[in-house]
């Protein structure tokens, strides 16, 4: 069904006629959203959009070169912190901070590279899980960073403030805009990477690291790249995600924001850039609106408030997210170990194959 | 303080991590698996004892044995509806069922009984203290700890060695299909591992609450530090986990001040893993293409 040809159609952006055309629809649509959706929906699309920014980068580590980390609020964390702290320390203009603050958690991406060459599975994850805890730690315990009280984001101006030009952007809407751009062209990035010499490298080491260095992909290098590029995206979504809070503390990052952006990929389905997309919607969506305000729902959040009445604790229902999340993942590893991804493709075959 | 002092509540705090990193073992022998929830089974049973003790004011012996039933079964139980019905799955695949476990514990337990922080005292006395050398003051908590680590080490090490029950898990986590083939039920060994792990590990998670404050999350951070134990000692021998523990409390409590611990636990993995991976005291085994 999706047998490639020649080069030129595995390396095309759009694989026909139709995809473009959906494309195309899909983007007016996003570009048009602000006209209509209620402002409380753009605050959740940013933030929607951050994740998927660091999901399709996580997918390139996780899903494409079989590498499992479980840091990636680190880096997360590294972008954010970066991109505020260049701002208003040394009045860094934005496009300069978050392409720095990126390039720092690319280099500690890197760095977490160099012991995930000796190391594979469980060990990995580990040390991953202890290498965010420790940038958790570290940016806890600086007073420069705010310690254990959190930053204030500086103003998002898009201008250079040393040559007089300010472009503030204040408003949710203003900052969609400039997400979304960027989620496009990392998106569209991460997608021309997985299309070349290093995207297939990096599939022939997830297939087998043994063989890849068999046929002469350097592992060094390209294991460490992988990183290093999947901890740039986070470094970028980092960035972002600040200036959409406007405020944060070195908890925000915590080992379940990882494990939750691991979830994306798994849930999403692993090594697709759609993949990753989906499950930063789903995720997210469950997350920040549906799960968090599950007492508001008709019908099942009056049973949820009675549930908890009964036999928990009112208080411990916002827990209850968590609770799900949890469910989730064991429930998509049982019945569905492709993800939503998975079910695309599944589903896609049953009609084009029908009736047979 | 001085070193005797600093000796003693080292490797106090060492048998806690060596007792919860038998935990992680015992699982990670007999099936592969790196139970990621171990902590949060760990955190709900130590929470199921303070639920039983202040809401229903038994006494702590009567909480200590229906907590440690509970334990058995929630591992038991864990196995049984999360791990079992995975088919072949993945190592990610593994890691994320396990993740999973912990974030539903983790939920439960908050929804339960909320996210701020409780104490939970065991029936000892703290200020009760004991100098046999001077300098070394040992407290009655960490008699207690040295005590029941030496019980669990001496009864596992009877168990694996002398009993049936012992000898199958060990031939399961060699080679588990000619265990099968021997007429081992593999299934219910597993089951057995688990809640023998879950039941170590509430015991570890008990004394690691009584020495904290209970929270949902307390036992995050000491997972980290156990699981580093279990690095250096080598996911595979008990004995050597032991040993680790109690070199892990040791480099904390000389070289870890209080907000550097976390980063300890990660430097010690990340230096055993790169120069001796199989840990300090098991044989290197090398991958098979």
């Amino acid at each position: 069904m999706d047998m490639k040809r020649d080069y030129y159609e595995d390396i095309q952006l759009f694989k026909s006629n139709v995809v473009l055309f959906w494309s195309a629809v899909l983007l007016l649509a996003l570009f048009t959203i602000p006209l209509y959706a209620p402002n409380y929906y753009i605050y959740l699309l940013n933030i929607i959009m951050v994740h998927v920014i660091l999901a399709v980068g996580l997918n390139i580590l996780v899903g494409s070169t079989g590498q499992i980390s479980l840091g990636h609020a680190g880096f997360f964390a590294i972008g954010a912190y970066g991109t505020a702290f260049l701002m208003s320390m040394f009045q860094v203009p934005f496009v300069f901070a978050i392409f720095i603050a990126a390039f720092i958690a690319a280099f500690f991406g890197f760095i977490l590279g160099l012991p995930a060459l000796r190391l594979e599975g469980p060990y990995l994850a580990i040390v991953s899980l202890g290498f965010g805890l420790t940038i958790m730690h570290i940016i806890g315990g600086m007073d420069v960073f705010g310690g254990r009280m959190g930053i204030k984001v500086p103003p998002l101006d898009l201008g250079i403030k040393q040559l007089g030009i300010s472009w503030v952007l204040k408003t949710d809407i203003q900052k969609y805009y400039l997400i979304l751009i960027m989620t496009i062209l990392l998106v569209v990035g991460a997608r021309n990477i997985l299309k070349t010499r290093v995207g297939r490298s990096f599939v022939a080491i997830r297939d087998s690291d043994i063989a890849a260095e068999v046929i002469g992909v350097n592992l060094t290098i390209y294991k460490t790249l992988a990183f290093a590029v999947s901890a740039f995206y986070a470094g970028i979504a980092g960035g972002l995600f600040g200036f959409v809070l406007g405020f944060f503390d070195p908890f925000t990052f915590n080992m379940i924001l990882s494990v939750i952006f691991l979830v994306m990929v798994v849930v999403g389905g692993l090594g697709t850039i759609q993949g990753g997309i989906l499950g930063a919607i789903l995720i997210t969506y469950l997350q920040y609106d549906f799960l968090k305000n599950i007492a508001e729902v008709p019908y099942l959040g009056a049973l949820m408030v009675a549930i908890s009445k009964q036999w928990f604790t009112t208080v411990g229902l916002e827990n209850f997210s968590s609770m799900a999340i949890g469910l989730i993942m064991i429930g998509i590893i049982i019945f569905e170990p492709l993800g939503m991804f998975g079910v695309w493709i599944r589903m896609k075959k049953y009609w084009m194959t029908w009736p047979f | 303080m001085p070193v005797g002092q600093l000796l003693v509540e080292g490797l106090a705090i060492g048998a806690c991590y060596g007792l919860f990193a038998t935990a992680v073992v015992i699982i990670y022998k007999t099936s592969e698996v790196v139970n990621f929830a171990q902590g949060e089974m760990a955190m709900f049973s130590s929470f199921v004892a303070f639920h039983i003790l202040s809401v229903y004011q038994l006494p702590f012996w009567a909480a200590f044995v229906i907590t440690m039933i509970f334990s058995i079964l929630l591992g038991i139980l864990i196995e049984y509806f999360f791990l079992r019905p995975a088919k072949h799955p993945s190592i990610l695949g593994l890691i994320v069922i396990t993740l999973g476990a912990e974030m539903f514990l983790m939920g439960l337990a908050g929804w339960k009984w909320g996210a701020e922080q409780k104490f939970f005292s065991l029936p000892l006395d703290p200020s009760l203290t004991y100098e046999p050398v001077k300098g070394m003051i040992i407290n009655n908590w960490a008699i207690a700890v040295f005590a029941v680590t030496t019980c669990i080490m001496l009864l596992l090490y009877v168990f694996f060695k002398y009993t049936r029950l012992g000898v199958a898990m060990r031939a399961t986590q060699q080679n588990k299909h000619a265990a099968k083939i021997m007429g081992i039920r593999t299934e219910r060994v597993l089951s057995f591992a688990w809640g023998s792990s879950s039941l170590i590990g509430a015991i570890a998670g008990m004394f690691f609450a009584s020495r904290a404050t209970l929270d949902p999350a307390f036992m995050m951070e000491p997972f980290l530090r156990a699981f580093a134990a279990a690095v250096l000692g080598g996911l595979m021998s008990i004995p050597g986990v032991i040993i680790g523990g109690g070199l892990m409390g040791l480099i904390e409590n000389f070289f870890g001040y209080y907000q550097w611990k976390p980063i300890i636990a990660f430097i010690v993995i990340i230096l055993v893993l790169c120069l001796r991976p199989s840990g300090l005291f098991t044989k290197h085994f090398v991958k098979k293409v």
